[in-house]
């Protein structure tokens, strides 16, 4: 099995991906956390404003056989959600790094991406 | 270390997903839960399900031992006919669920206990049977028998194509029928609600029959939300003898228990039918969005506790949340508003009648 890992991205152990333009930056979860989770069927999304500490469960994305805490990998204000998930949550499983995003966060402190994994290093753990 | 089918290797060069069940790896997922279910619901798919048990009791008390061991009158089983039953402790607390066969034969009974039952239910067939001094023959033979479960509308048609024969089998019957050149028993059973037949066959020849069947594979995961559309309970989990002890009439399985008939746990049902129930199990309907699981608390409109799901799922059929909850009997008819607690968030929901399909 290969999975989809863009070399523009970053991500988390647990299989986020975080994508960043200046301060701001989208989050969704990766190919592999959608395949793992078959049919995605309900998402839970914050609200704009909410503030989550990197680390934090921010959302929850849920299958027909599963619940998965989603982690933000940053520090942020959150600016979006992608409320077409609400009607569409199989957007996930379609396009999890295109109209599968599900959120935009303003960054507080952009040195906490350092932390974060290198598509190489990710696809590395996803091998393991 | 999980047992393993004998189709295990299919099903993993099939690009399966797998799951532990019952002490068995099981297939969840072939390529979309989603689609699998449809298949079945529509058309028609096709399930691995020899982890489940199978013993046979012969010999001439095989009746009286099945009789004394399950809830329904096992009497009334003519040669190549099959009844649902429940097995309940002295208390009437169920063990576990079952579907007893008369084989075609007339002297064979053969019942099959759910996954990872079948060493207790053998011993507990044993214990019977020297409890009441009966003479009869206890076998296990759940490594004797791959079981397949073709389940949807056009199961029938698959049959005919797979045989030559004319589908005749009613709603639990079984027979005996050639596929592929193997002998096999072949009942008219199923978990889904849908048309469709069990197929035993002999352990060795389970691949030969699996590819006789040109459907598409189904995974635990579609077999659960079929059934849970239907409202039929999963063994373990909408009963337990340990974490969920209940008794038929609790579980909503009434109707499977004979009180005319000598079994065990007998008396203890009838004074449970005579004082009613506390809490039934019923079908709920998630209103708001969201999913039920397995745990969360369903609560009045007050607030107040009044019970838990025992089952839920995203119901690939109607676009809804459902599930099965043990609720106070008070509340436990359809359309009572309640909330189910999702996540700390009190959500509305309400009771529905089961099944949720009509079919």
């Amino acid at each position: 099995m290969s999975f989809d890992i863009p070399a523009e991205f970053r991500y988390l152990d647990s299989h986020e991906w975080i994508d960043v333009t200046g301060d701001t930056a989208r989050v969704g979860i990766s190919d592999v956390a959608q395949d793992e989770l078959g049919d995605v069927v309900f998402v839970e999304l914050p609200a704009e404003g909410d503030q989550f500490d990197a680390g934090a469960e921010f959302a929850v994305v849920e299958s027909i056989k599963a619940v998965s805490d989603v982690y933000t990998p940053v520090t942020g204000e959150v600016t979006a959600v992608n409320e077409a998930l609400l009607d569409r949550p199989e957007l996930i499983n379609e396009e999890p790094y295109g109209d599968g995003w599900l959120v935009e966060l303003e960054l507080t402190d952009t040195d906490e991406l350092d932390e974060l994994l290198s598509p190489e290093a990710y696809a590395e753990k996803v091998e393991s | 270390m999980d047992r393993q089918t004998p189709l295990y290797e299919y099903h993993a060069d099939r690009g399966a997903s797998f799951t532990g069940f019952g002490g068995w790896e099981m297939p969840v997922e072939f390529d979309s839960i989603q689609a699998e279910h449809q298949h079945v619901r529509e058309t028609v798919g096709k399930f691995d399900v020899s982890h489940m048990g199978q013993i046979e009791v012969t010999g001439p008390d095989a009746a009286t031992l099945l009789q004394r061991l399950t809830t329904n009158d096992v009497a009334a089983l003519d040669p190549g006919e099959a009844q649902y039953a429940a097995i309940t402790d002295e208390e009437g607390i169920m063990l576990e669920d079952t579907v007893v066969y008369r084989l075609p034969d007339g002297e064979t009974y053969l019942f099959v206990p759910n996954a990872g039952n079948d060493t207790a239910m053998a011993d507990r067939c044993q214990w019977v049977r020297s409890e009441f001094d009966l003479d009869a023959e206890v076998e296990t033979t759940t490594t004797d028998w791959a079981m397949i479960a073709v389940q949807g509308p056009r199961a029938p048609a698959q049959f005919e194509a797979a045989t030559g024969e004319e589908y005749t089998l009613d709603r639990f019957e079984i027979e005996r029928a050639t596929i592929a050149s193997v002998e096999c028993l072949v009942a008219a059973t199923g978990y889904t609600g849908e048309d469709g037949f069990e197929l035993l066959a002999p352990w060795a020849e389970a691949s030969t029959v699996w590819r006789a069947f040109d459907v598409p594979p189904c995974g635990l995961g579609a077999r659960d939300t079929l059934r849970l559309e239907m409202g039929l309970l999963l063994s373990g989990q909408d009963f337990d003898p340990d974490e969920q002890p209940r008794t038929p009439y609790e579980a909503g399985i009434g109707f499977v228990v004979d009180l005319d008939t000598a079994f065990i746990g007998r008396d203890a049902l009838q004074a449970a039918r005579e004082a009613g129930v506390e809490e039934t199990l019923c079908g709920v309907e998630l209103l708001d969005r969201g999913v039920l699981r397995h745990g969360h608390t369903v609560t009045a409109p007050d607030g107040e506790e009044i019970g838990h799901v025992t089952s839920g799922t995203m119901s690939p059929t109607l676009g809804v949340s459902i599930g099965l909850a043990y609720v106070a009997s008070e509340y436990a008819e359809p359309d009572e508003t309640v909330r189910v607690v999702v996540r700390d968030e009190p959500k509305n929901a309400r009771i529905r009648a089961t099944p949720f399909l009509n079919r």
